[in-house]
């Protein structure tokens, strides 16, 4: 295996791209007493259209996640239980962009690597536990409906988007998801469920070579070819809805302020627009920005805050979020501190400060293995390593953040997303 | 200095330093929002550093380190105060040192508030304290946390335990920066202090520097005393409260007592282990049978307190499925106490709760959590040992810890008629 050594920040990985394509990252963690393996595809919730075997196919918004719920399923039972049974603590998450299944152990890595590296790659659905697992789904979904940060992020996305699938919410509804069957959920497995299309990243006290070994003898040996995606017409620069408000059982008004940007293409661009993108939101409306500090001071904010940079294939946008009084008062005062910010320019030493903070901050989330592991899938589809950060640090200019408030943060790209007590709380 | 404890782990496993100060203060409904404030309020700035925007600046130097308020509930104990948590110095850029300023900054936040007029700065105190109402008011938008805050709440009126973390709405609306700083003061020279260090330091350098930090600090003469109330027995019919609000889920939360199984009791490993193979992971009884077999809730899970002697079933359900969930979570519970475990029920739970505590020392939160919980019941038991206990529990102790819960009280949030 190829080993890569980042001596700034104390990190090694061993990778390879095995013969049927998967993509292997191994990051030793010898101190530690648990191990983690994140095995993920480059598939989500915003992939609802796509060509498999020569034929444009439409799937149901919520697929994606449904098919996360059903994989555990195996012929003789159920995966969750035997990792379980190990001890392990194994998951999955569906994001809008990927699909990763999960484990911490603190023993028999192997036996339960080939657990998941199995149960993952070998589909089996029965129209019974297809349809049993639609009332578990559809209590999600309720669940999820009655979580106001959930709902207030939701409807930013559907307000800034006009026809990035981003905007449809990953677990689809009670009413899409009726549409599900068992041949929904094979096709979409065999169109992105292929080696060639996935990742696998593991973290801990472990040997990288006998994890590519464990990985040739369980997956398939050969490749299929990937499917095709369609993101549905082109994105114009301008949102969708400026403002959307709703009302809730809730006691305080929440708020989730985006700004629409323009995506880059894959490569280590993204990560150079990543970083970029979080360092402006720190400079504009951050927690040590002079913005911040003045609403907070007025009441128009509080603790429960928080901002950053987000992109996916096809779109990229800052958002910020949290509790206040007065959403609209925020959004303004946000929108004149980027045109302020843009006419006189970033204070040299704030940015020297903010970029030294952010640093601090990407090194000391690399003590959490998810971070690594799930970090690292997410910058391979992406094109590029997340170890790379601190040349890409080193590399950001103030005039490039000032470059991107002055393009990003407009009027016209700013949707506003409210949710609002009902009037009848107490 | 007396009354102050320091733990220092010594590793460089970690990119971070992590450092927490924390006062261990009895729970008191009339005293809880006020010490809940104050490190919000000593967190908006000191003599030195007078507002957010200076504090951020510092923090800003020290590569982005974070100083945040903490307030726990151990057992019945408010634990009150700042955790932290820098880049080790070992990655710093130029070769910089961060454990000195970074302790000398939270000795400073903890020590030498900005005052106006020998008090708290009273804009200060009025900005945190709406805070703390809004805080307190929202805890009705988490419904699943709400759920079993309120059925501990109705379960220990009685008991220091059913006063919340936070206080409540009436007492944090009363506060004055006058009330505050007396509060202050007794806190400070009142409350034995935890301190916790994880990170590639020795512990001699971090015992200097943290001497140094917390020099001024005041020490009265008596400390207070942290005790937590344990009833061994619920009442002979378990009481039901139900509320009605605007949701689509409704919640079910159930409290059982322990029977007296605490902590510092022998057979604490066979609870721990009983709330694992009933309600604490995947493999749990609750899960496997209410949530996969029956698709009776979302969620079904069951949560212990280790200094209280409680235990507590918290679910996510249709409206209608009340009764049927309910009857099925006790059904679980009495096949626990026939013992009815299987080999890999009772196996897994075992692994995982064996993994859980190893784990703990991967995290330097989980860690520092973990051993002021131990502080707080003043124990000195460190994880590995508990591991270890666990390894050696018996069927037959686990279903002897379920024979003892008893149901005490049941709380169900439903949806409005209509």
């Amino acid at each position: 295996m190829e080993r890569k050594d980042f001596p700034k920040i104390g990190e090694q990985m061993y990778c390879e791209t095995l013969e049927n394509g998967l993509r292997v990252f191994v990051i030793p963690k010898p101190e530690f007493q648990k191990s983690y393996a994140f095995f993920a595809t480059n598939y989500g919730g915003m992939n609802m259209r796509f060509e498999l075997d020569g034929q444009w196919q439409d799937t149901p918004a919520g697929v994606a996640h449904y098919l996360e719920h059903k994989m555990f399923d195996t012929r003789e039972g159920n995966a969750l239980q035997n990792l379980a049974a190990n001890g392990a603590s194994p998951n999955a998450f569906t994001s809008s962009a990927i699909t990763g299944y999960y484990f911490e152990s603190t023993e028999k890595f192997e036996e339960n690597l080939r657990i998941l590296l199995s149960f993952v790659s070998l589909p089996w659905f029965t129209q019974e536990s297809v349809d049993k697992e639609r009332g578990i789904i559809g209590q999600e979904i309720g669940m999820i409906h009655d979580n106001p940060d959930w709902r207030v992020f939701s409807n930013l996305m559907s307000a800034l988007y006009v026809n990035h699938p981003i905007r449809v919410s990953v677990a689809g509804t009670v009413e899409s998801i009726s549409h599900i069957t068992p041949e929904t959920l094979y096709a979409c497995h065999k169109a992105f469920y292929d080696p060639s299309n996935m990742v696998l990243c593991v973290a801990g006290n472990v040997d990288p070579e006998a994890i590519c070994r464990t990985a040739r003898e369980i997956l398939p040996q050969s490749s299929g070819t990937a499917a095709r995606r369609d993101y549905g017409q082109a994105e114009p620069h301008t949102v969708c809805k400026a403002l959307v408000e709703e009302n809730m059982a809730v006691s305080t008004t929440s708020f989730q302020l985006g700004f629409k940007g323009d995506p880059v293409e894959k490569g280590p661009e993204k990560l150079h627009q990543e970083l970029l993108g979080d360092l402006a939101c720190e400079v504009l409306l951050g927690t040590s920005s002079p913005l911040y500090a003045r609403l907070y001071e007025e009441g128009l904010l509080n603790d429960n805050y928080g901002y950053g940079c987000d992109t996916y294939p096809g779109c990229a946008f800052l958002c910020a979020g949290g509790e206040s009084r007065d959403p609209r008062a925020v959004r303004d005062a946000v929108l004149a501190e980027g045109a302020r910010l843009v006419r006189e320019g970033i204070d040299a030493r704030l940015w020297e400060r903010l970029k030294k903070a952010s640093y601090g901050s990407h090194v000391r989330g690399l003590n959490s293995f998810e971070n690594i592991c799930v970090g690292q899938a997410q910058a391979w589809f992406a094109g590029y390593d997340r170890f790379e950060f601190p040349s890409v640090f080193a590399a950001l200019d103030k005039s490039d953040a000032e470059d991107l408030i002055a393009r990003w943060v407009r009027e016209e790209r700013t949707a506003l997303s409210v949710i609002r007590p009902k009037e009848d709380l107490a | 200095m007396p009354g102050v404890h320091l733990r220092a782990i010594h590793t460089k496993k970690f990119k971070s330093a992590y450092l927490s100060v924390t006062c261990m203060t009895p729970l008191d409904g009339a005293r809880a929002a006020e010490n809940a404030l104050i490190p919000y309020v000593l967190r908006r700035g000191s003599r030195e550093h007078p507002d957010m925007e200076a504090v951020s600046a510092a923090l800003d130097e020290l590569y982005g380190g974070s100083i945040e308020p903490m307030v726990r509930k151990k057992g019945e104990t408010q634990c009150v105060g700042f955790a932290a948590s820098f880049m080790d110095d070992a990655y710093t850029l130029e070769g910089e040192t961060i454990l000195e300023p970074a302790a000398k900054l939270l000795g400073e936040l903890l020590l030498r508030p900005r005052t106006q007029e020998g008090v708290f700065f009273q804009a200060y105190v009025e900005g945190e304290r709406a805070n703390l109402v809004d805080r307190i008011r929202g805890q009705v938008n988490d419904k699943r946390v709400y759920a079993t805050l309120r059925m501990k709440q109705i379960m220990c009126r009685e008991e220091a335990y059913g006063v919340d973390v936070w206080g409540d709405e009436a007492h944090a609306a009363a506060i004055t920066p006058q009330s505050l700083w007396t509060a202050y003061q007794r806190l400070l020279a009142r409350s034995e202090v935890e301190v916790y260090y994880c990170g590639s330091a020795d512990p001699e350098r971090v015992e200097r520097a943290l001497r140094s930090a917390l020099a001024g600090l005041p020490r009265a003469e008596e400390l207070d005393e942290t005790p937590c109330e344990i009833r061994l027995h619920s009442a002979a019919e378990p009481q039901l409260v139900e509320d009605a609000m605007d949701v689509t889920q409704g919640k079910l939360a159930m409290g059982f007592r322990t029977g007296g199984i605490t902590a510092w009791e022998e057979d604490f490993p066979a609870l721990v282990l009983l709330n694992a193979v009933y309600g604490g992971t995947s493999l749990s009884k609750l899960f496997m049978n209410v949530r996969e077999k029956l698709s009776l809730c979302y969620y079904a899970s069951s949560v212990v307190d280790k200094m209280k002697g409680i235990l507590w079933v918290s679910s996510g359900i249709e409206f209608d499925k009340y009764q049927q969930a309910r009857d099925e979570i006790l059904a679980q519970l009495e096949a626990v106490r026939r013992g009815e475990i299987e080999d890999g029920e009772l196996e897994g739970a075992r692994r995982t709760m064996m993994t859980a505590y190893l784990t703990t020392m991967d995290s330097q939160a989980r860690q520092e959590d973990f051993w002021l919980g131990q502080a707080a019941a003043g124990l000195d038991e460190d994880p590995q040992s508990m591991a270890r206990r666990i390894e050696q529990v018996t069927r037959e102790q686990v279903s002897a810890a379920a024979q003892k819960l008893e149901l005490d009280t049941i709380y169900f949030l439903k949806g409005q008629e209509g």
